[in-house]
């Protein structure tokens, strides 16, 4: 989650991601941030996300997308 | 049928009160019907190119269902006598199954929408080029077919992804596609989200009727009384490129985007206000866009099911894709930098490029698309220069003179770009935009010169006047639904507003004997 919290940091330093629950819905994440967000997240806990799991539910919280990564990461083993 | 038409209003004066008096069970049947006469009376090709997307889209989400299941069924069956290795290759069988299923359904349908948006210019394009005899003259857009076509695409694509099940009676599937209020300008809908509730039982509501009665003369009012008048004005300036320059130019931005506002928003106002007549919330499709203080912005608030189609079904599996993803690790050695952007930057300009072409197959359409993409993507690579300047003026973007420049260069920018929507060729439409920077004539504007465009000075005063309850509106709206808050004050308030509307389009609306209420603009798309 640490590092994850980290990515998210380096996107927007001033949203504090640990309490925000609507990132998508109040506009704070957009699609170009989701994509570059998808890529830094690929690179760091070699997963793939597929398109079908880019949906607001997934990237609205920190806790949601990590909550995705450990599936994935799952599914892969 | 055109919206605007007193035979369309006779035709919702049958069908509502006949759509609650049948039983429930069979509403969604009335509704299907009463889809069939509107897509009859646009003729039978376009009821023809209709029932062909309906019966391929249902054949195929049939398809992945029964895929899916049976890759389930004989995965389960392999589970205690094959590999792992095994049971994935089997899995992968049914994939390529379900692929070449979905490319199939797709090269259909998006081959029929190619052919009649593209063909008559290709036709020309090769006679010109190739010296080829030329063809495709008659081919045609059909009524609503680029929001139509879309929208089953989407809903083939969420089953493909198994996002949502396959619905199981056709006839159900060709209520969401066919849809009638949907067919005129959009929006662009899913199947999850209006689907289910066009196939719904819906008792009747005297209060969602007032209410959607509301947003239905709320959507008259802007195009009868603001968009079909500057219209007018629009059009005349953009048919004379050479007499029109300069200050000219300027005006006509203007002019086109109240009308361009006005003419959109009221039609998916009437498409709303239907919807809710029949118990269906539709999606909403503009956010107060003119209160968008970047380009980005203002293109997630206006024609929001479009943006969020191409997001959900092109930009992001584009951008996620393996090619992307081999691009994108190719480009290391140029930076880490370099090899983040590269997928996020051709996604967005291919999505641009896509968004303008699926406006139309001029030239123009494409350029507009290719350079709202480059704008976008200047301002994400210009963000770190902003940043620097907020740092060194601390306090200022927190000023309503900030917010407000914001507001009104946004708007400048997307009317400067929409010049290109406006004129024949791009040459024209960059010759018009350079002239506001080369000829200063505001003498001859208003010496006569806005006269000359077909309109009074009586008919800029109604339509200025609209403008303004717009804009009022709009401000207002900033504390919530304003239609809620009519309605909380009871209903004889909420009819006399809505007879307030009404009688004033009779007196400001241009409609009746000797005036065609015109198509509204989206709908050439």
């Amino acid at each position: 989650m640490e590092a994850l919290l980290e990515i998210l940091k380096e996107l927007h330093p001033e949203t504090d991601f640990e309490t925000e629950e609507a990132l998508v819905d109040r506009g704070v994440l957009v699609s170009f941030d989701i994509v570059m967000l998808i890529t830094r997240i690929e690179e760091e806990f070699d997963v793939v996300i597929p398109a079908k799991d880019i949906t607001p539910e997934h990237f609205n919280s920190a806790k949601a997308l990590y909550a995705l990564i450990e599936q994935l990461q799952e599914q892969d083993d | 049928m055109l919206f605007t038409s007193w035979a369309f209003l006779l035709f919702l004066a049958v069908l509502v009160p006949l759509y609650y008096l049948v039983p429930k069970r069979v509403q969604w049947i009335v509704l299907l019907l009463a889809d069939a006469v509107f897509v009859g009376f646009a003729g039978v090709r376009g009821a023809v190119y209709m029932v062909v997307t309906i019966v391929t889209v249902y054949a195929a989400a049939r398809g992945f269902d029964a895929l899916f299941r049976r890759q389930r069924e004989t995965v389960a069956a392999m589970k205690a006598t094959h590999t792992k290795e095994e049971r994935k290759k089997a899995r992968l069988g049914f994939e390529k199954k379900r692929r070449a299923v979905l490319i199939l359904c797709l090269c259909v349908n998006v081959g029929i929408l190619f052919v009649l948006k593209y063909g008559a210019a290709i036709g020309r394009l090769s006679a010109a080029w190739l010296h080829t005899p030329a063809f495709g003259a008659d081919l045609t857009l059909t009524m609503g077919i680029s929001f139509y076509t879309f929208s089953s695409i989407g809903y083939l694509l969420d089953v493909y992804r198994e996002t949502i099940p396959a619905e199981k009676n056709p006839f159900r599937l060709a209520l969401f596609v066919s849809f009638f209020p949907l067919l005129v300008q959009g929006p662009i809908s899913r199947f999850d989200l209006l689907g289910r509730q066009l196939n719904a039982p819906h008792s009747f509501s005297g209060e969602r009727f007032l209410s959607g009665a509301l947003r239905i003369a709320w959507g008259y009012w802007k195009k009868l009384i603001v968009a079909d008048r500057l219209l007018v004005a629009v059009k005349a300036l953009c048919a004379r490129p050479a007499v029109y320059r300069g200050d000219f130019v300027f005006v006509e931005m203007l002019l086109y985007a109240a009308c361009l506002y006005a003419d959109f928003t009221g039609g998916i106002d009437i498409t709303i206000g239907i919807g809710e007549w029949f118990g269906v919330t539709v999606e909403e499709n503009f956010f107060r866009p003119y209160f968008s203080k970047s380009i980005s912005e203002y293109w997630r608030r206006w024609h929001i099911t479009l943006g969020e189609w191409f997001k959900r079904y092109v930009y992001y599996p584009l951008s996620v894709s393996k090619p992307m993803r081999t691009l994108s690790q190719k480009s290391r050695r140029l930076g880490v930098g370099v090899s983040r952007r590269l997928p996020v930057y051709l996604a967005t300009l291919l999505v641009w490029a896509l968004t303008g072409a699926w406006h139309g197959s001029n030239w123009t359409f494409l350029v507009w698309g290719v350079l709202n993409g480059v704008v976008i993507l200047l301002s994400e690579e210009m963000k770190p220069l902003y940043a620097r300047f907020h740092a060194r003026f601390p306090g200022l973007t927190n000023g309503a003179c900030y917010r407000g420049f914001t507001v009104i260069r946004t708007i400048l920018l997307l009317s400067s770009l929409r010049l290109l929507d406006c004129y024949a060729t791009v040459k024209e439409a960059f010759s018009a935009f350079f002239s506001m920077f080369t000829t200063w004539n505001w003498g001859a504007v208003f010496r006569g010169g806005i006269q000359s465009l077909g309109l009074s000075w009586a008919d800029y005063g109604a339509a200025f006047a609209g403008v303004l309850c717009m804009f009022a509106l709009s401000m207002a709206q900033r504390k919530g639904p304003i239609r809620k808050r009519i309605l909380s004050h009871g209903t004889v308030c909420s009819v006399c507003v809505l007879l307030l509307l009404i009688g004033t389009i009779l007196v400001f609306g241009r409609y009746g004997f000797g005036f065609d209420a015109g198509q509204f603009i989206y709908n050439r798309f």
